[in-house]
């Protein structure tokens, strides 16, 4: 790690490296809000993915990392109860949508979960990701959960949810709208139900500056870049929404 | 003081279950695998061979990914489930178990191969020469002489199946009492910052792989010494 430190030195004399954990379903999106941000500062950008709960124990044991991207708002919180977080540094980057998805059947406006015929539902785990919490919630508001919960299976995330929706495997799956591509979107309408906000309450995805970054001005740059125009449309476009100004925090 | 969860105690339990039955599977499928690769002269040695060391090159989720492909709908297992009436394995106890003995059949083949090599054609020449057919001489020379290579044989795929993680995650779909065993339990602890339900699962797991490995090499160890006669 270290090594890569090193390696990885800026070129430049004002430029520096900020090395960012982020949440794997943030991934795409990063990929092309990074080289935006290398473009405009100069710094360069380490990215680490993995899950939030893995960063977060990496984090506590003293991981290398400036910046966290976590997919929920719970671990971004802790670490700014444990002090070893930048004050006032947390913000939501993201709020996430879910969707009801089926390559195969159609699926009208969730009447397909009442109607009971499907093989099995994927969620992600509810104890684990925020996504498959906010899959429970639809559930319950629906009044549905109780019915359902022997077809349900848990994916470890939400990118394994897809996994069991896109082999087949299980009809239906609650996944998050990121996750689906522009062609899926626009061609397959009736596939996919973007679930009300009223049925959920909103997955919020907050970034975190860690101690590690305080002296890196990339780092700095690199939050505030996120909160940006040119990022936040980037964000929009991958099936995110924006937190408004005043809801930032809590 | 902190305990296990219902949860927790459905893994353990579920774990050893799974556990049990795949090492039965692996040394009903491993022997014949074994026998037949110890003596063909067979130009399928080779790719045989290469197919069953496959797992051992293979990152277990990826392993898992592909057996998930081929066990759904999709996939030419699924076809065959679903024409047989079955259904379709992913996220199944059967689905685990099946996929557990892909998993560990390296472990259990090589061991037995390796001891019926080393036993050589002789013994049982001898013992056709006496009249003996292929199933006495099965049970009554290659069995006793090669016991050693099936304790190692069952030890390898039983400790290999509680450790698995990868394939399980993947195919097993995290289901409290049919496919959450305790190694996928102790990640879940961990994903979820239960770090010391997690310590506690994972001690567990060492006690208890530590206390069956014992037992079985220092069991394993006196019956050499009685049956030394045949040397090695």
């Amino acid at each position: 790690m270290i090594l890569i430190f090193i390696l990885s030195a800026p070129i430049s004399v004002h430029a520096e490296t900020v090395t960012v954990a982020a949440a794997s379903n943030f991934g795409a999106t990063l990929k092309k809000i990074i080289p935006a941000f290398e473009a405009e500062t100069g710094h360069q950008v380490n990215l680490v993915l993995g899950s939030s709960g893995k960063i977060f124990a990496q984090i506590i044991h003293k991981a290398p990392f400036d910046v966290f991207l976590s997919a929920d708002d719970i671990k971004p919180k802790k670490l700014e109860d444990q002090d070893i977080t930048v004050q006032e540094s947390r913000f939501t980057y993201a709020i996430g949508k879910i969707v009801l998805w089926s390559p195969e059947i159609k699926i009208i406006n969730g009447s397909i979960v009442q109607s009971g015929k499907f093989n099995r539902l994927a969620i992600a785990n509810p104890k684990l990701a925020p996504y498959g919490m906010a899959a429970v919630e639809v559930l319950k508001s629906l009044g549905l959960y109780e019915t359902v919960r022997p077809k349900i299976i848990q994916g470890e995330n939400i990118a394994q949810t897809y996994q069991f929706v896109a082999t087949g495997n299980a009809d239906l799956g609650f996944i998050a709208l990121a996750q689906l591509s522009q062609k899926e979107l626009s061609n397959k309408k009736d596939n996919i139900w973007l679930i009300p906000d009223t049925l959920y309450s909103p997955i919020r995805q907050d970034a975190v500056m860690l101690k590690s970054g305080q002296n890196n001005k990339a780092a700095h740059d690199f939050m505030q870049f996120l909160r940006s125009y040119t990022a936040q449309k980037i964000i929009q476009g991958f099936g995110y929404e924006i937190p408004k100004e005043k809801e930032e925090k809590e | 003081m902190m305990g296990f969860s219902e949860a927790d105690i459905m893994a353990i339990w579920l774990t050893f279950k799974v556990a049990c039955i795949a090492t039965l599977l692996l040394l009903l499928i491993g022997t014949p695998i074994a026998l037949w690769l110890a003596y063909t002269k067979s130009k399928w040695k080779g790719p045989i061979s290469a197919i069953v060391a496959l797992p051992l090159v293979l990152p277990p989720t990826v392993l898992g990914f592909y057996l998930l492909i081929a066990m759904g709908p999709h996939g030419p297992i699924g076809h065959l489930t679903e024409t047989l009436g079955l259904n379709y394995l992913p996220f199944t106890f059967s689905g685990i178990v099946i996929a557990s003995v892909f998993y560990s059949l390296p472990f259990v083949v090589q061991p037995i191969q390796n001891a019926i090599e080393a036993l050589g054609q002789r013994p049982l020449e001898v013992a056709a020469t006496l009249g003996a057919g292929p199933w006495d001489r099965f049970f009554s020379i290659i069995l006793p002489l090669s016991r050693s290579g099936f304790m190692t044989a069952a030890i390898l795929g039983f400790a290999h199946t509680v450790g698995e993680f990868g394939v399980i995650l993947m195919v097993g779909g995290n289901i409290p009492g049919v496919t959450q065993v305790i190694s996928v339990q102790i990640y879940d602890h961990v994903e979820a910052m239960e770090y010391n339900e997690a310590h506690w699962l994972a001690a567990a797991m060492v006690i208890f792989s530590f206390l069956v490995l014992t037992l079985i090499y220092s069991t394993s160890r006196r019956k050499k010494v009685t049956g030394g006669l045949y040397g090695s």
